[in-house]
């Protein structure tokens, strides 16, 4: 029999209920997982033992009345990010030290109200700020991924790093994790698994330590598009507690998959392909677009002409949003407090000690940004760049296009501690070119994995779709997936 | 545009994080390297354009005005370092 942590959702959800094994086994086995590896991943910060054994008894008992739920016995873990009544919360951040919410997040209560199981919190970067995961708090977490021969630890990618190690490694069936710049996308390629970044507005952000408000967005990370579509379903609700979530009802989306490509156009933006961009991942496009066009799609060229413009803007406006929501971390109301001689000192050496260099760092350019005097030329002017991002994709798809399809990353995984990256704050930056204008326009997009690069690492593709166009964000992905295959580290840890 | 150690220095202040002379120091050089790449901005004609701001055209949503929620100032209270009588306890600030 095949490993119970090996399954996917969608084939551990049928023989749950084809009673081959009980809830109970299932986590037991990733626990069992989790407990030999995470040491070497690091992947999450906390391990729920008793909770999730708790709760794998009671989806037992539902799956034996015949009231199963979506997510009935399938063990997830959750990002750092996501508040959970009672358990560790701290956005992997000092200053949240000792944090443990009296309240549950929309996302992950819906979760649990369709039967999932809580293996744990994962790593991440702090305040989800960072590419690499190496800003937690808690120490990088270890892509399982190896190249061919190497025994050089790699990073996962970031903010979700911990996500996607642990979806990779068979220490979760699944994850949630929550995308500002890439922070899904850019770690799901990176480990060779699905994320979907939803539409601003699908999943409610109540309960999300916030990072940047009008970014901000959770969504999954999953092992195939399948077991993504079946999260995003779960995830997914329509929130009063949430100002900007987006009062649509959230279809079926797995019953996007499969469906047919005849007559879909799919763009693909000629300012994409970035100067110097390496011949892997332009040949990994052309795979792609290859794929999609023996699909029956329709390949259009388009242009995005604003694209180069997205990072910049981005560097603005995220920065800015996050010195306004971080500003609640004082060493009042939670976590950290470092005394001072009085009020601000206190506030001062709290955040000092608290922050890390990161966090710091995009803080002081948010506040600078939106300092008297520098509003308009600064913070003003990105959102105007901001209006003519998403003015591009509108043009597009007024034309016809129903998705564009793009490179997920510009490399592979790159080392941890990797020397180029941590020189230059806007080299570690570049990783998220690719996904970031998704973010700025408020679409969804979703990386699946197509291919290894010549030493054997997952590289990913990314669909950009129309706003609420998720069911055929999935549909394609789909297709690539059949065309591509799966792709699995050989466990190492 | 760049920034000095002075300013940033008083950009630490309005953020309220505590920097020596020489995070002050390393910070300036990260700042300008970020604002550096910030400047490509200055190439986009952005004349007449609308800022941004909300991504998905969308009416606020508004609720009956009415008390939904409440009597839990000891869950509020939970996680502050320091508590009386579910008040947050703060070094003095008024003489």
């Amino acid at each position: 029999m095949t490993e119970l942590t090996h399954l996917t959702i969608a084939e551990a959800r049928e023989k749950l209920a084809a009673r081959e094994f009980s809830a109970v086994e299932l986590t037991e086995a990733y626990l069992g997982a989790i407990d030999a590896a995470n040491e070497k991943l690091n992947a999450y910060v906390a391990v729920t033992h008793d909770q999730a054994r708790a709760m794998a008894k009671a989806s037992d008992e539902r799956l034996a009345k015949n009231e199963a739920g979506a997510l009935e016995g399938i063990p997830l873990g959750i990002k750092d990010l996501f508040a959970t009544e009672g358990i560790h919360t701290q956005a992997a951040s000092h200053i949240l030290d000792g944090f443990k919410p009296r309240y549950e997040s929309t996302v992950t209560a819906n979760l649990w109200a369709d039967g999932a199981v809580m293996l744990g919190k994962l790593n991440m970067d702090e305040f989800a700020m960072g590419s690499s995961n190496e800003t937690s708090y808690y120490g990088p977490v270890i892509n399982p991924w190896r190249a061919a021969g190497s025994n050089q630890d790699l990073v996962p990618g970031g903010s979700s790093g911990g996500s996607a190690a642990a979806v990779a490694a068979f220490l979760c069936a699944g994850a949630t994790a929550t995308d500002t710049g890439g922070s899904i996308r850019q770690p799901a390629a990176f480990t060779g698994t699905v994320g979907i970044k939803p539409t601003y507005g699908r999943c409610s952000r109540w309960g999300t330590v916030a990072f940047a408000s009008s970014l901000d967005q959770a969504g999954p990370i999953a092992r195939d598009v399948r077991d993504a579509a079946i999260l995003l379903k779960s995830m997914a609700s329509v929130d009063a507690k949430d100002t900007t979530s987006v009062d649509l009802p959230v279809p079926d989306y797995e019953a996007a998959l499969g469906r047919s490509l005849k007559g879909m156009k799919i763009g693909i933006p000629k300012e994409y392909r970035m100067d110097g961009m390496s011949g892997e991942i332009d040949a990994l496009w052309q795979k792609g677009i290859d794929w999609l066009r023996d699909a029956g799609a329709e390949i259009v060229d388009i242009s995005l002409p604003h694209t180069k413009y997205a990072l910049p803007a981005y560097y603005i406006v995220a920065p800015a949003e996050a010195s306004s929501n971080l500003a609640r971390y004082d060493g009042v109301r939670y976590g950290l407090r470092v005394p001072g001689k009085d009020i601000i000192d206190m506030y001062e050496k709290t955040r000092a000690a608290g922050f890390g260099r990161e966090v710091k760092r995009r803080v002081m350019i948010g506040t600078y940004v939106l300092s008297a005097g520098y509003y308009d030329a600064y913070y003003l002017k990105a959102q105007k760049v901001r209006t003519l991002i998403k003015r591009d994709f509108e043009v597009v798809f007024d034309a016809g296009v129903d998705a564009i399809l793009t490179p997920a990353t510009p490399s592979a995984a790159f080392g941890v501690a990797d020397q180029k990256m941590n020189a230059d704050p806007v080299q570690m930056y570049l990783n998220d070119v690719f996904t970031v204008t998704v973010n700025m326009a408020g679409l969804p997009g979703i990386a699946v994995p197509a291919g290894l690069d010549a030493r054997g690492l997952p590289l990913g593709l990314q669909l950009i779709g129309q706003p609420f166009g998720e069911e055929t964000l999935f549909t394609v992905a789909h297709a690539i997936e059949q065309a591509a295959g799966r792709f699995k580290p050989t466990p190492w840890w | 545009m760049s920034v000095d150690i002075e300013t940033v220095k008083r950009v630490a202040r309005l953020a309220r994080i505590a920097v020596d002379e020489g995070e002050a120091e390393r910070m300036t050089g990260e700042l300008n390297a970020i604002l550096g790449f910030v400047e490509q901005l200055d190439e986009v004609n952005v004349d007449g354009i609308e800022p941004m701001t909300s991504v998905i055209p969308m009416e606020m949503r508004k609720r009956v005005d009415q008390v939904t929620d409440g009597n839990k100032a000891a869950d509020i209270v939970a996680n502050a370092p320091a508590t009386e009588d579910n008040f947050f306890v703060v070094p003095k600030v008024v003489e």
